[in-house]
């Protein structure tokens, strides 16, 4: 039910104070009205029923995407790891 | 074999949601979940207080990854599922007028009331529209100067917002034909009344993704405060539950209980102000609100203030609606779900005469309740 999506903000209407974001692919219009920082062109940010409720960090979503990947890397160096979803 | 997330190649949003469903990190994190799960001096009793943890879980199959010592007890976070009948059947009431439009969001379509659900309402001709966002509510109100357009609020602390943002508006617009029927509950309650009960197993917390982007990480201070159990506030993909789980874990194993934010890229520890402030001056917190399952819980849900009452459909509408509380089936075991204490499969109705088509208790309607989810999953024993 608050499932918030995340979203790019493609354009931004600054006399009705909303933005143009484009979620998967699809484009929709939504209010500014919940924003308290300031939100640019191009950034991320978490859309809920029709509402713009708060910025994403990309650096920080990146930050913990680079640490899995790592963390993968050193899995696949142990020979012992198995794969307890797709094992029979 | 090495396999690449495609951190950098995507430039839309799709990138922020693969690369936290990725089957290779999910399974990296529940192989280290295993790990560190021997080092358990006792089981683990985890809440996922919201119905979209819930929803993950049983999707990406996560449930089935954990050992045996680590349990998930599905909370009582989906306003759908905790909605108590009487105030369907208000919904219920209002929508019949003759002279009313009823709007509200998609879930409560099908919630069965005493009387039948909205879906029944409407089958007998009642107005009722169901809004992608409340800001569409002005449109139907402007397009109909002639009918009351009622608005069905309801939601937690994420939705809250919205519904202040809307009745700003109205008033801004001076828009004198829209009403609301506020049901927004809170998150915080529930949970004293679940962690403060005798036979409660739950010792941890997954706490909700965007309620928290809202509230932010300190209402969750006091329960830790009173309880110290290990308390994390969660993302909603699969790669960030399970990174949650093993940081209940940790803490567990070290004997550090904490409230830490798993779901940083979005929730930090005082939320969104504006939208808290814009709650604040539109709406208060009432004495008592009815739970579905867990019943009266003082100070858990909000209503208009008295400055705002001539906004309020409860007092506009106050001589047709029924006040009195209601039961739930007897079969349903919800309330125990809710608390923790049954599985959806404890309850003998299960698959059988409750089923999505033909939902008896509420934790069958919204697709993110623990029934629905275990039964669209597959989770039949
Ligand atoms: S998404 Fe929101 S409403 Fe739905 S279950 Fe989670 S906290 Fe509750
Ligand atoms: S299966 Fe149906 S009746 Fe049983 S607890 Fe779930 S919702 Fe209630």
């Amino acid at each position: 039910m608050c499932l918030a999506i995340p979203s790019q903000v493609i354009s931004i209407d600054k006399s009705k104070n909303t933005a143009t974001v484009e979620t998967l692919g699809v484009q929709r219009e939504a209010s500014l009205d919940l924003m308290q920082d300031e939100i640019k062109i191009g950034e991320y940010v978490l859309l809920h029923i029709g509402y713009i409720m708060s910025k994403i960090d990309k650096e920080d979503a990146l930050e913990s995407l680079k640490l899995y990947q790592q963390m993968i890397e050193n899995m696949e160096d142990e020979e012992e790891y198995v794969d307890p979803l797709y094992k029979k | 074999m090495k396999k690449n997330m495609s951190i950098h190649s995507t430039k839309n949003s799709a990138f922020l949601i693969n690369s936290f469903r990725d089957k290779n990190t999910i399974l990296a994190l529940a192989e280290k979940i295993v790990i560190e799960s021997k080092k358990l001096p006792h089981d683990l009793y985890m809440m996922e207080v919201c119905g979209g943890h819930t929803h993950t879980l049983m999707k990406y199959g996560l449930t089935k990854l954990l050992p045996k010592n680590i349990h998930c007890i599905h909370g009582p976070g989906c306003p759908v599922c905790i909605m108590p009948k009487n105030r369907i059947n208000q919904a219920y009431e209002i929508a019949m007028q003759k002279d009313v439009i009823l709007l509200t969001l998609g879930d409560m379509l099908k919630v069965p009331g005493s009387k039948g659900s909205l879906q029944h309402a409407r089958s007998l001709g009642a107005e009722i529209g169901f809004l992608y966002s409340p800001l569409q509510a002005i449109e139907v109100a402007q397009k109909n100067p002639n009918k009351k357009v009622v608005y069905f609020a309801i939601g937690f602390e994420t939705t809250t917002p919205m519904t202040a943002a809307l009745l700003q508006k109205a008033i801004e617009l001076k828009i004198n034909n829209l009403f609301f029927h506020i049901n927004h509950v809170l998150v915080p309650p529930p949970l004293y009344t679940i962690l403060d009960s005798k036979d409660t197993k739950v010792n941890s917390l997954i706490a909700p993704s965007h309620v928290s982007v809202i509230t932010g990480s300190k209402i969750y201070e006091p329960i830790f405060e009173k309880y110290q159990i290990p308390i994390v506030v969660s993302g909603f993909e699969p790669v960030d539950m399970m990174q949650s789980i093993l940081m209940l874990v940790q803490q567990v194993v070290n004997n550090t209980p904490k409230l830490e934010i798993q779901y940083s890229r979005v929730v930090n520890t005082n939320g969104n102000l504006k939208a808290q402030k814009l709650v604040k001056t539109f709406m208060e917190t009432r004495e008592e609100f009815q739970w579905r399952g867990l019943g009266n819980i003082p100070y858990s849900a909000l209503r208009l203030k008295k400055e705002f009452a001539k906004y309020d459909a409860e007092i506009i509408f106050d001589s047709i609606l029924s006040k009195e509380n209601i039961q739930d089936n007897r079969a349903c075991r919800c309330g125990d779900i809710l608390r923790g204490i049954a599985k959806p499969l404890d309850c003998k109705v299960f698959g059988k005469s409750c089923t999505p088509q033909n939902p008896l208790g509420s934790c069958m309607v919204s697709s993110e309740g623990a029934c629905a989810a275990y039964y669209k999953y597959g989770y039949t024993n």
